[in-house]
């Protein structure tokens, strides 16, 4: 179990002031200067070999997409856009830096910002998060009147500004370039790629969008030595991370661990376990809505690590445990996934915008059992027909619940197919 | 007949920002480079909707376009694509419920169910009394405390049947429970004892 002299995120429940003189007494803010003197390229160097990868989901080492961008600035200026717009199911983890670290953020926005050679930053946060956003907009108010902010920021000869800007309820503008799209007075609809945004981001200009997590641990990382973050978690799976346990366990919450904790320790130790006991467990999503679910005996011995997650066919995702245990009706909880998925489509590719209907409606007879066996192949085909075939993610990440579950759950579906055609005879012979 | 089923049939006939708003929309607009002023919609159409009783008039519409330079279908685009913009008017408490995936394993269907055992509104709907909209929503972000429910700008948290039924009762008599979450925890911390931190834990 990870120490808590090793947690980086002291505040994580809102026990203690979330403002500047908190945050200080804390460690942030201490002699940022002195980091900046570090360089452009050596804060870089550093966070790379801190071997820290994007806690956002998809698990780019941060380091080198900090690296991409250019190194000489040129008539466009640069740009860091710090996403968050937290809403993939099962993940709560930056609201919480947010309402009661929001100086671990800013602070992350001046260095890494630097980093990349930009002046500004947006932080664009969801919609939803209203008094979260008001607590953050404070903190950023009580940096400029400190002088962390602004013309010479934390009295490094930088000038660094950050700029708050609230979404209106929109999942798919998590997706970097439906984020910036939406930062510029459109629709979030994603953007092709190439250019990335590190070459035509925001408003055409070079620009980093990263997650919330992933700018609020680079102070630490830095203060503490990359080292010491990369002796943490495992190889190539570096640090600790914050977990979201939600679900059918007997305590849910939110707490940093260490990367590559097993699942199993990680819901007894923090969570309360299963409700009614380990062997009640019937599958765990681990990493937020999109990634695929495991089933109990895989359960037993995975540990929570992007590689080790990879290798099971699921993925670490934002660290979003979704637990659900015997008494789930298992096709619906994935059913209302698609329903999910389904709602947030942008509408802009066509197998996207029409197979998540799709595959929403074939899940909701699957619940009820109103199928033929054959069209499980066939939902599971038209999965496959939207995954890899869309502009963004969103295709793919509304196609894994399901294959996972057609994976894992096949026998599960069949039988109520079965039962329902028993039914269905006897009602005929009546 | 409206234009669109989302936006209000019954439109007003003027809309103007009020003093204190201009000067915020200043405020806003300095925060993006010159010449980007249509980054401000969003933060724009939701000043309009805070000052016109939590719903957006077409004249807010035009107005906000003749601000930004932008065209009117341009905003009215950005105004209907995201799910927060109310182009038709709601009750004064908007209940806005999470029932995706960890919010219905941890009973939202209770909370819809006392909500609709009192009011007898669905998704979409307002009460007799005009002062409750229900609006099923999509993941809120708060999955450790679940279900959730957000009453225009406040999450309520950990709701079961009953908690959600003496929220409604402190609604309708205009003095709202303290926000957050119902069960007494104060954040995201393990019900009954946080796991972690214990040294940095407040004395009781």
């Amino acid at each position: 179990m990870l120490k808590d002299e090793d947690r980086i995120f002291t505040n994580l429940y809102g026990w203690a002031d979330p403002g500047l003189a908190g945050a200080k007494k804390r460690g942030d803010w201490s002699n940022t200067a002195k980091i900046l003197k570090l360089g452009h390229d050596e804060i870089v160097e550093r966070v790379k070999a801190s071997g820290l990868r994007g806690r956002g989901g998809a698990g780019f080492p941060t380091g080198l997409k900090w690296s991409f961008m250019p190194k000489e600035v040129g008539d466009r200026p640069h740009f860091l856009v710090v996403n968050a717009d937290e809403s993939e199911p099962g993940t709560c983890k930056d609201r919480d830096i947010i309402r009661n670290d929001p100086h671990k953020l800013l602070e992350g926005c001046v260095i890494a910002g630097f980093a990349m050679r930009a002046h500004a930053a947006y932080i664009y946060i969801r919609g939803e998060f209203v008094n979260e956003a008001r607590r953050l907009q404070s903190a950023i108010d009580e940096a400029y009147a400190a002088g962390l902010l602004g013309d010479n920021a934390a009295k490094s000869g930088w000038k660094f500004d950050i700029y708050l800007h609230r979404g209106a309820g929109a999942y798919i503008c998590g997706e970097e370039t439906a984020l910036i799209e939406s930062l510029e007075g459109k629709k979030g609809q994603p953007r092709l790629k190439p250019p990335f945004p590190a070459g035509a981001g925001l408003y055409g200009c070079p620009t980093t969008v990263n997650n919330v997590e992933s700018i609020a641990v680079v102070p630490t990382i830095l203060r503490r030595g990359a080292d010491w973050f990369a002796g943490l978690g495992k190889d190539n799976n570096t640090g600790s991370k914050l977990f979201c346990i939600s679900g059918h366990v007997n305590r849910p919450c939110n707490v940093e661990e260490e990367m590559g904790i097993p699942l199993r320790d990680l819901i007894e130790k923090h969570a309360g376990g299963v409700r009614g006991g380990w062997d009640n467990l019937l599958a765990v999503i681990p990493g937020g809505s999109s990634t695929p679910l495991l089933p109990q005996d895989v359960c037993s011995t995975i540990t929570m690590d992007f590689d080790a997650l990879k290798d099971a066919g699921t993925g670490l995702g934002t660290a979003g445990v979704i637990v659900m245990d015997k008494s789930t009706d298992i096709v619906k909880a994935i059913s209302r996934l698609s329903y999910f998925y389904k709602h947030e489509s942008c509408g802009q590719c066509t197998p996207c915008r029409e197979g998540t209907g799709w595959m929403w409606r074939m899940m909701e007879r699957l619940v009820r059992g109103e199928a033929e066996i054959h069209e499980i192949d066939t939902l599971e085909q038209v999965t496959r027909q939207v995954e890899g075939h869309t502009i963004c993610a969103l295709g793919d990440a509304a196609a894994w619940p399901i294959q996972g579950l057609i994976k894992n759950f096949r026998p599960e579906i069949e039988r109520r197919i079965v039962a329902h055609r028993a039914a269905s005879a006897v009602e005929a012979a009546e | 007949m409206s234009i669109d089923a989302r936006i209000a049939d019954d439109q007003p006939d003027s809309f103007a920002f009020t003093k204190e708003n201009e000067a915020e929309i200043k405020r806003i607009i300095a925060k993006y480079p010159k010449g980007r002023q249509a980054s401000a919609v969003m933060p724009l159409l939701d000043l309009a909707q805070r000052q016109h009783d939590n719903w957006i008039p077409m004249r807010a519409i035009e107005l906000i376009a003749n601000k930004l330079d932008m065209a009117e279908i341009r905003v009215l685009e950005v105004a209907t694509f995201y799910t927060m913009y109310n182009l038709k008017p709601v009750g004064k408490y908007f209940l806005q419920a999470c029932t995706t995936t960890p919010c219905w394993l941890r009973g939202s269907d209770s909370m819809m169910r006392c909500i609709k055992d009192r009011y007898g509104i669905a998704s979409g709907e307002t009460s007799d009394c005009g002062r409750f909209t229900l609006l099923e929503v999509e993941c809120l972000g708060a999955c450790v405390n679940a279900p959730i429910l957000q009453v225009n700008d406040d999450f309520y948290e950990d709701l079961d049947y009953a908690s959600t039924g003496a929220l409604l009762d402190s609604l309708e008599a205009d003095a709202p429970l303290p926000v957050g979450s119902v069960s007494g925890r104060s954040g995201s911390e393990a019900d009954g004892g946080a796991t972690s931190l214990a040294a940095l834990k407040p004395a009781e």
